[in-house]
C-alpha cells in the first residue's frame, strides 16, 4: 500500500500512523506545502496534532493547506483518505465530510482508553473487523463532540455513513460510554462514496501490545486488503 | 479603513463554553445574568475603496475562513 501522511505545522501524530503503516509498506511523509502527492498514492493519511495550534478553530487554516487540492483531487478519484483526530478536524473544516467537531461537552481535554463499536465491516476500513464489534482504542482530543444539522443527521445515519460509535467493553452504546457528548456517539463517518473517513479515536496507537493492546491493527490491514 | 467582524454559535447549538462562564459568574455571586453565549471578535485594517467594498471584502473572508457556518453566524461592523 502506498501511503501518504500530510505533514502540517503541528502535526504530532505522523509518526505513530507511519509506524502503523509500515506493517503494510513505505509510507511517505508529505509536507503540507507541497502541491502533488507521490505518484501513485492509495492512501492519504492526515495525523493527529495540533496543526496551526488549533487557532481560530481546529483545522480551519490547515485546511486551506496547499497540499488539501491535491487531496481533494485524489478523493474525487475515489482514492482513500484517513483523517485522524485532528485529521478529522481538517477534513470537516475542508468539507470532505459534514458536520462539525465542538469543544467537549465537560469542556476537558480528555487522554484515555476507549471502547468504540465497528459499525460496520463492509468498507475498505473496517474489513478487518466484524459489525458490532468493541474495539479498544486510545482518545486524546478537547475538540471531539460532533455535532451536524438534524437533516445532516439523518442523512448519515439513513445512509450508514457512521464507521464508530463509542461504547462500553461490551459494544452497548450509553449515554456514560459518549466520552464528549457526540450526537449519536459518532466517533467516526465515511464520506458519502465510503473512501474517506474522519475519526477522533486513535487507531495508529493501539498496534503494539506492549502499549494498551492491538485493537488498531484492524483499520490498517483493512486498507492493506483493500489497495 | 478599520472593521470588526463578530463571529457568534448559531442559536440552538450548544456552547459549553458559554455555559462554564455563565455557572462561573453564578459562583462569582455576579447575579442577574440569565445566559452567556461565547463568540469572537475580530479587528481588522483593510484597503477598501468604499463601505460596501470593504463589507464585501469582509463577508468573503467570514465564508471562507473566519467562520464555519455550520455552527456560527457573522456580523460585520465597518467603522
Amino acid at each position: 500500500m502506498n501511503a501518504a501522511v500530510i505533514l502540517f505545522p503541528g502535526s504530532n501524530r505522523e509518526g505513530d500512523v507511519v509506524r502503523a503503516l509500515k506493517a503494510h509498506g513505505a509510507p511517505k511523509i508529505v509536507w503540507h506545502a507541497e502541491t502533488e502527492l507521490p505518484p501513485g498514492t492509495d492512501l492519504v493519511v492526515l495525523p493527529g496534532g495540533f496543526s496551526y495550534g488549533d487557532y481560530l478553530r481546529c483545522g480551519a487554516i490547515a485546511a486551506h493547506a496547499p497540499i488539501m487540492a491535491a487531496v481533494r483531487a485524489h478523493a474525487a478519484r475515489g482514492g482513500l483518505v484517513l483523517g485522524i483526530c485532528n485529521g478529522f478536524q481538517i477534513l470537516v473544516e475542508f468539507g470532505l465530510l459534514p458536520g462539525v467537531l465542538m469543544r467537549n461537552a465537560n469542556l476537558r481535554f480528555i487522554c484515555r482508553m476507549q471502547h468504540v463499536r465497528v459499525e460496520r465491516s463492509d468498507t475498505k476500513f473496517a474489513s478487518q473487523y466484524h459489525q458490532g464489534q468493541a474495539i479498544k482504542v486510545a482518545i486524546a482530543h478537547g475538540e471531539g463532540n460532533y455535532t451536524a444539522d438534524a437533516q445532516t443527521i439523518a442523512r448519515i445515519e439513513g445512509e450508514g455513513r457512521v464507521a464508530f460509535r463509542y461504547c462500553d467493553a461490551h459494544g452497548k452504546v450509553t449515554g456514560s460510554a459518549n466520552p464528549n457528548g457526540s450526537t449519536h456517539a459518532i466517533a467516526g463517518i465515511y464520506s458519502e462514496r465510503f473512501n474517506v473517513l474522519g475519526l477522533m479515536p486513535h487507531p495508529e496507537n493501539l498496534i503494539d501490545p506492549l502499549v494498551g493492546g492491538i485493537d488498531g491493527r484492524g483499520l490498517f490491514a483493512s486498507l492493506a486488503a483493500a489497495v | 479603513m478599520k472593521a470588526r467582524v463578530v463571529v457568534t454559535l448559531r442559536n440552538g447549538i450548544l456552547d459549553p463554553q458559554g455555559k462554564a462562564i455563565e455557572g462561573a459568574l453564578k459562583a462569582l455571586h455576579v447575579d442577574g445574568i440569565r445566559s452567556v453565549r461565547q463568540g469572537k471578535i475580530f479587528d481588522v485594517e483593510l484597503d477598501a475603496a468604499d463601505r460596501g467594498a470593504a463589507e464585501a471584502l469582509l463577508r468573503e473572508a467570514c465564508e471562507k475562513l473566519l467562520a464555519n457556518q455550520v455552527v456560527e453566524d457573522f456580523q460585520v461592523e465597518v467603522s
